[in-house]
């Protein structure tokens, strides 16, 4: 049930940023995700899609390098060679996860530091990567406030006295300030109203598109997936039920449940 | 009935073990502040013992100095820079007794300073110990609650996250306002908590030729700067660290270049600036150094004017 695509700028780059093989990650007896395999190209958006408890997170998590597969390999190629993950020593996971990819949690209390001001939590991964100049590093949060659409002088206010919909935002921006090559989304619109879903949507629709960013987004809002990802994924029961293209899944389902996934939205 | 054997009155041994600690306990301090010089600003855990001292009163420091004190030691200690302070009196005198110790106030005759707050104006010679009384040894705490996630933090040195903290202050009022406790960076390397000394002394600090010891009782840790290493209080290049200042000298000794404390004289508002470190200030006065307010507190017999 694999369909193959070349993604948009395969002829580009003919290598894959991200190879997955055969990971597994199980809680005692219950499988978390089984034997998931995929390759994710430079500046392509991977949509995961299935109902709760599927496994999305869990995936995305291995992948992330939050969790250890319990089977299987991570390989990431920031520059030159495709390098496991999770045989790395943990002080280099730790440094790729701060500086070549990034997170955006569904709950944005888990990304963000609530008693730290915007601007600092924006600046914290430049002075993690060792920037010591305090204008240089406010200029640089206060340019990624502005295309999170933050107000300037919201820069020192903490992200507790933000709305849900904005401490999002920063979240993102907190993400991107370091250009990471790859981001992963877990339900990055989960929480928030219909009409703040749809102004979030645009944003990371625009920022992915022009920063070129690699992205796999944990959904279950097929409409998230239809307005962002090149390709999906559906899972069910942790594994892997269906693959192609976004628009091919979606609009012409084979497997039975993304037939029933796709029935099941509620048009308006 | 005669089960409990009755105590040999003619026993002449002390109650206590030399410097009141056991031999064994010592020589495990002894052990932690080994590895501690070995490794500048990194913390060695350590079984503290409970002393007869509340905890957060100086336990660490007071173990630190019972494992280090011996016969031909003269110990100094100060509290908020000074020797007449209720801590600093029973400490030196807990080691009178327990180590037959000698004391003094003199910076330059000791050889052991135990210290809260401050470090002496008087500038520190080869030889000479200083031992901090550290409250909370760890300097990302306040930032990261998970001691896991701090160790890691400090083995791989990934220390933006304090640099996270002087952005906030600056963000906030304009400038660096941790005024004290400010954090250093050790030999290049470890990111340490001064304990509760002012910034004023953290350039003291810095390739200082007297070995630096820091005791921290309640939380277990201790930590060393062994003899000239290189303590580097962290700034932003455009926001460089700075002591701080006072716009007057020194009420009753005229020093300009020592820390100051203010000392509210009475309930209409007045005030002056006394030297913190009580000794150098006295030292200055014997020298016929004389501030403006001397007079008046001689007057009231807060000091004994010196006849020069």
């Amino acid at each position: 049930m694999t369909v193959h695509v070349s993604p948009p700028d395969a002829a580009l780059d003919p290598a894959p940023l991200l190879s997955i093989a055969r990971v597994s990650r199980f809680y005692g007896e219950r499988i978390g995700c089984a034997d998931v395999s995929f390759e994710l190209w430079p500046g392509e958006v991977l949509g995961i899609v299935g109902e709760s408890g599927s496994g999305k997170s869990t995936l995305l998590r291995c992948l992330a390098g939050i969790d250890r597969p319990d089977a299987g390999e991570v390989l990431f190629r920031g520059s030159g060679q495709p390098l496991d993950i999770y045989s790395v020593a943990e002080q280099e996971r730790r440094r790729l996860m701060r500086t070549a990819w990034g997170i955006v949690h569904q709950n944005p209390r888990d990304g963000l530091r609530m008693d730290v001001s915007a601007g600092g939590n924006v600046g914290e991964r430049l002075m993690d990567r060792g920037d010591r100049h305090y204008g240089q590093i406010r200029e640089r949060a206060l340019d990624w406030l502005a295309r999170v659409e933050i107000a300037g002088e919201r820069m020192d206010d903490r992200p507790r006295q933000f709305s849900g919909g904005m401490q999002q935002r920063l979240q993102i921006a907190r993400v991107l300030v370091s250009e990471p090559k790859l981001v992963f989304m877990d339900e990055p619109t989960g929480g928030l109203d219909v009409s703040v879903q749809a102004r979030l949507l645009d944003l990371l629709r625009v920022l992915v598109r022009d920063l070129g960013l690699a992205a796999i987004i944990v959904t279950h809002d097929l409409a998230v997936a239809r307005l962002l990802t090149d390709r999906l994924m559906v899972m069910k029961d942790g594994h892997v039920v269906e693959q192609g293209l976004t628009d091919q899944v979606l609009d012409d389902p084979h497997h039975a449940y993304t037939q029933l996934l796709t029935s099941a939205v509620l048009s308006v | 009935m005669n089960a409990h054997p009755t105590l040999d009155t003619d026993d002449t041994r002390p109650a206590y073990n030399y410097a009141y600690l056991d031999e064994q306990t010592k020589r495990m301090i002894r052990r932690a502040l080994l590895k501690a010089v070995a490794i500048p600003g990194y913390q060695v855990p350590f079984g503290s013992r409970e002393m007869p001292l509340a905890r957060g009163w100086g336990t660490g420091g007071i173990q630190v100095t019972a494992a280090i004190i011996g016969p031909a030691d003269t110990l100094k200690v100060i509290d908020q820079g000074a020797d007449d302070t209720t801590n600093a009196v029973s400490i030196r005198r807990f080691f009178e007794r327990t180590a037959d110790a000698r004391t003094t106030e003199a910076t330059g005759e000791a050889t052991i300073i135990q210290t809260r707050h401050r470090i002496p104006e008087a500038p520190l010679s080869a030889g000479q110990i200083m031992v901090y009384q550290v409250p909370q040894p760890e300097p990302l705490r306040k930032l990261e609650p998970h001691e896991a996630e701090t160790r890691k933090m400090h083995a791989w040195a990934e220390y933006g996250l304090m640099q996270v903290k002087l952005y906030e202050n600056i963000a906030r009022f304009g400038e660096v306002t941790t005024t004290y406790d400010y954090p250093v960076m050790v030999n290049g390397r470890y990111v340490m908590a001064p304990s509760p000394i002012p910034k004023f002394d953290n350039p003291k600090m810095h390739m200082s030729p007297a070995l630096q010891l820091f005791g921290a009782g309640r939380e277990k840790r201790i930590y060393a700067l062994p003899p000239h290493t290189s303590v580097r209080s962290l700034d932003f290049d455009d926001h460089p660290f700075r002591i701080q200042s006072w716009s007057q000298p020194c009420g009753l000794c005229g020093a300009s270049d020592s820390y100051l404390d203010e000392v509210i004289t009475d309930d209409k508002g007045g005030r002056m600036f006394v030297c913190s470190d009580s000794h150098h200030c006295e030292t200055r006065r014997e020298a016929g150094h004389r501030g403006e307010m001397l007079g008046d507190a001689a007057a009231l017999h807060l000091v004994e004017e010196i006849k020069p």
